[in-house]
């Protein structure tokens, strides 16, 4: 078990660099903004993965609960601003 | 209990790499952000399920389900944001070029 989350850790991690790809080149702002939500949801489940991981599950989950709620803030933060301010 | 949780795992991870190359190839934000909020919320869906049931009956699969409602009420808010502001910022969706 442990090896394979190991190699599900790998993958993850890769999937975040497929992302951040999107993130540098976007065409628009709203791409950039797409990618760094698809990034979050990747590293809410990876901190999940780690605290299994590690067998530390109880402290992770919470932090990643705090990042999730952190992501939620910001990133309708930044859509309403965008909203406003229109593409450039 | 530990096969259906590997089963569960690989499942959700076939879903994000099917979204990865969703947000990789697909040409614009409103077809990008398909592949961003369903395929990823979906994936999303079965990895932790399957870390739930691999941890068992308890507080930590509590938390873990507690997660799960959070990113469901995050990931299409944020996606649906974004678009309706992409689209009231004035861009148009993409068409295929008639020849």
């Amino acid at each position: 078990m442990k090896t394979f989350l190991f190699y599900v850790l790998v993958i993850l991690a890769i999937l975040i660099g497929v992302y951040l790809y999107r993130v540098l080149r976007g065409p628009t702002v709203f791409d950039r903004v797409l990618g760094l939500n698809g990034i979050s949801t990747k590293a809410i489940i990876l901190l999940i993965v780690i605290g299994v991981y590690f067998e530390r599950v109880d402290m992770f989950i919470d932090i990643s609960t705090g990042y999730a709620l952190l992501n939620l803030v910001g990133a309708l933060a930044v859509a309403k601003y965008l909203e406003e301010k229109g593409h450039s | 209990m530990n096969i259906l949780s590997i089963i569960f795992i690989v499942a959700g991870l076939f879903f994000l790499i099917v979204a990865a190359i969703g947000v990789i190839r697909l040409p614009d934000v409103f077809s990008r952000s398909h592949a961003v909020s369903l395929t990823d919320s979906l994936g999303a869906f079965l990895m932790l399920v399957g870390i739930a049931l691999h941890e068992g009956l308890g507080k930590n699969m509590l938390k873990i389900l507690v997660v799960l409602a959070l990113l469901y009420i995050l990931n299409p808010g944020i996606t649906h944001a974004t678009v309706r502001a992409a689209l009231r910022s004035g861009l148009k969706p993409w068409k295929k070029e008639t020849p």
